[in-house]
């Protein structure tokens, strides 16, 4: 080990661009760091030293067989499960182990369940009102007051997810690929950094899967995005990376046609 | 919403108008009409139907923990319940020199079990202005304890019923106990004054009976007004995902404490408002089996309407009365029966009867 003062890599603080802690900083480009990350089940090896570098502003695509561990990951950096080891930051300072669902949602991260999980007793509307941002406390809840500028931020989700005349509607009476997309918007709504979509076109009907992908690729930019999906012909029309895991680890990274045409994925993909 | 008096549920403004009716009717009648009339109602009819009132406000405090947020909450008597021994306390330091025993300072059971000292939590409950506060304090900052301990530690389902009934089971063997200082098996009774004015006089009765139903009244529009706010759109959410709600970066634990608190309170205040009603407050009041008869008043009226509570808790107990009366040992049964079939067939209680009225337009 070198000592720190004649290590020839070392950068002084005082060159370094001042970060407050607890502030996103992904001034070297990448907004999602996991490194090592391992988690096991009663034994069983759900990620194993898994590593993925996310970019910001990227729309990467998750596949992989059942079991390789799709899920897990996602559990690991929304705070519901915590890794028996590794790390995981968000942007160069933001350790999210050291933080609970929440805190991680207000942060910036949120997440879209694989089966759609809205609030079927609320309206479309009051659905994308809860996930706005704001302060989240009890009694700001009690004394919250929606203004103009909240209901001009709703009435753009709505346009963006195509449910402007579902406002009024329970969200309960919506068809399935519309609680897709009232989920996605419930994301938006949260003006997050990072969006994990668990599955988005699962059941879906030829068209909305074609809707859904427009929209995807229509907030990629402004987003990092994470999808992990199953329907190859939906990751081929999104993807510009995608990252094949296997067994709690990644398999392999790079373009759909590189990715498909790789021997090991094939094995994976087809057995022996 | 429009308005804090006028929702949009018509059954909801109909039982509003109801409890505002009874509250004034109850008490003109029985200033108006001879005791010989069959408008008249007696003290003892008025207490009763006051007693009734607040039965229907510990109903309302439990639909907004199960209805409105779905905690199960099977020990929701041990808050009206301490509630109840606050005031207890109160009436209980009033009676002063006229006990039994004449002591000016201890209370008589003290007295009896020789005790020379009022113990140290007794003190100021001789003032209305310390009692008062205390109603809601006992009950809340129970309240606040557990729901901190279980809520953030994600106690819920059975496991939470289950330990709520612990608890109230756990304060009713404490209170039975003599070494508590809360009169052990007979509680506190024998009362005489309120405010110094005689608890049994027909004047006091109806007052008593009027502020039940004011306080009814009032609770009903402020727990319709706070469900019309956020955070009761965020604890209907709790209710039906809880993971989705966290995932939105809401502290779901912070929520349920805020409305198990709450709700806590709201049956302090009702204990406090039946204790001089009825007389007497005895550990009875803290078992598992009240906890679970207000749960079946709330399944009864229908869950999530707030108004379904109050009318399940004024009907069952109107059933009670009065077979208890003609045919005691058949009550418990009909109690029973009533419960499985309301369950069974009418899942949303009386108020799913109804054709649902709601702002929203369904189809």
């Amino acid at each position: 080990m070198t000592m720190p003062l004649i290590d020839r890599y070392k950068t002084f603080d005082f060159v370094r661009k001042p970060v407050k802690p607890g502030e996103l900083d992904v001034s070297h480009k990448t907004i999602l760091y996991l490194e090592d990350v391992s988690v096991s089940f009663d034994g069983f090896k759900a990620l194993n030293n898994l590593s993925l570098y996310i970019d910001n502003g990227e729309l990467r695509c998750l596949i992989g067989p059942n079991g390789a561990g799709k899920t897990t990951l996602m559990d690991v950096i929304t705070g519901k499960t915590k890794p028996d080891s590794g790390s995981v930051f968000f942007g160069q300072t933001i350790d999210l182990l050291e933080m609970d669902e929440p805190a991680i949602a207000q942060a910036g991260i949120c997440r879209k369940f694989q089966k759609p999980s809205v609030f079927e007793n609320l309206s479309v509307f009051e659905n994308l009102e809860l996930a706005m941002k704001a302060d989240k406390g009890a009694w700001p809840a009690l004394f919250a007051r929606l203004k103009g500028e909240h209901r001009d931020r709703i009435e753009e989700v709505l346009t963006t997810t195509g449910l402007t005349e579902h406002s009024a509607q329970q969200a309960g009476i919506l068809s399935h690929g519309q609680k897709q997309w009232l989920e996605i918007g419930m994301l938006l709504m949260q003006e997050p950094k990072v969006m994990l979509v668990d599955e988005p076109v699962a059941g879906m009907t030829h068209q909305e899967i074609d809707r859904t992908a427009e929209l995807l690729l229509s907030l990629q930019g402004k987003h990092s995005i994470v999808v992990v999906e199953h329907d190859m012909e939906f990751v081929r029309s999104i993807a510009r990376k995608v990252t094949v895991l296997h067994e709690g680890s990644v398999l392999t990274e790079g373009t759909m046609d590189e990715v498909q045409n790789d021997p090991r994925v094939i094995q994976v993909y087809l057995g022996d | 919403m429009k308005s804090l008096f006028i929702s949009n549920d018509k059954t909801a403004n109909i039982v509003l108008l109801s409890l505002i009716a009874l509250t004034v009717l109850v008490p003109l009648c029985n200033a108006i009409f001879p005791s010989a009339s069959a408008l008249h109602f007696s003290a003892y009819t008025v207490s009763l139907l006051g007693k009734y009132l607040t039965f229907a406000l510990l109903g309302l405090s439990l639909d907004l923990v199960w209805g409105y947020c779905g905690i199960l909450a099977l020990g929701h008597g041990a808050f009206f319940a301490l509630g109840g021994y606050s005031m207890g306390m109160y009436l209980m330091r009033q009676i002063g020199e006229r006990g039994v025993y004449g002591d000016p300072v201890l209370p008589d059971f003290m007295v009896f079990l020789d005790w020379k000292e009022l113990p140290w939590y007794w003190y100021g409950f001789d003032q209305f202005w310390f009692a008062l506060p205390m109603v809601f304090l006992a009950p809340g900052v129970l309240a606040f304890v557990f729901g901190w301990l279980a809520f953030r530690s994600r106690v819920t389902g059975v496991y939470l019923s289950i330990i709520t009934q612990a608890l109230t089971y756990a304060l009713m063997l404490a209170f039975f106990r003599n070494e508590m200082g809360f009169g052990g098996n007979n509680g506190l009774t024998d009362f005489k004054d309120i405010l110094g004015f005689n608890i049994q006089s027909e004047a006091v009765r109806v007052a008593l009976f009027m502020i039940s139903g004011l306080t009814l009244i009032g609770a009903f529009l402020l727990a319709r007004w706070i469900s019309c706010t956020k955070l009761g759109r965020v604890v209907t959410a709790v209710r039906d995902h809880e993971a989705r709600v966290r995932f939105l970066g809401y502290r779901v634990e912070m929520f349920k404490l805020w409305i198990f608190v709450f709700a806590a309170m709201l049956a302090g205040l009702a204990g406090a408002l039946y204790v001089p009603q009825v007389g007497i407050i005895n550990p009875s009041e803290f078992s598992p089996l009240n906890s679970l008869e207000i749960v079946v008043w709330v399944a009864i009226g229908g869950r999530g309407t707030l108004y379904g509570a109050i009318i399940g808790a004024m009907l069952v107990n109107y059933g009670k009365t009065v077979l208890t009366g003609l045919l005691p040992e058949i009550w418990l049964f009909t109690l029973g029966a009533t419960f499985v079939l309301v369950t069974v067939f009418m899942p949303n209680g009386l108020a799913g009867l109804l054709p649902k009225e709601s702002g929203e337009t369904r189809t």
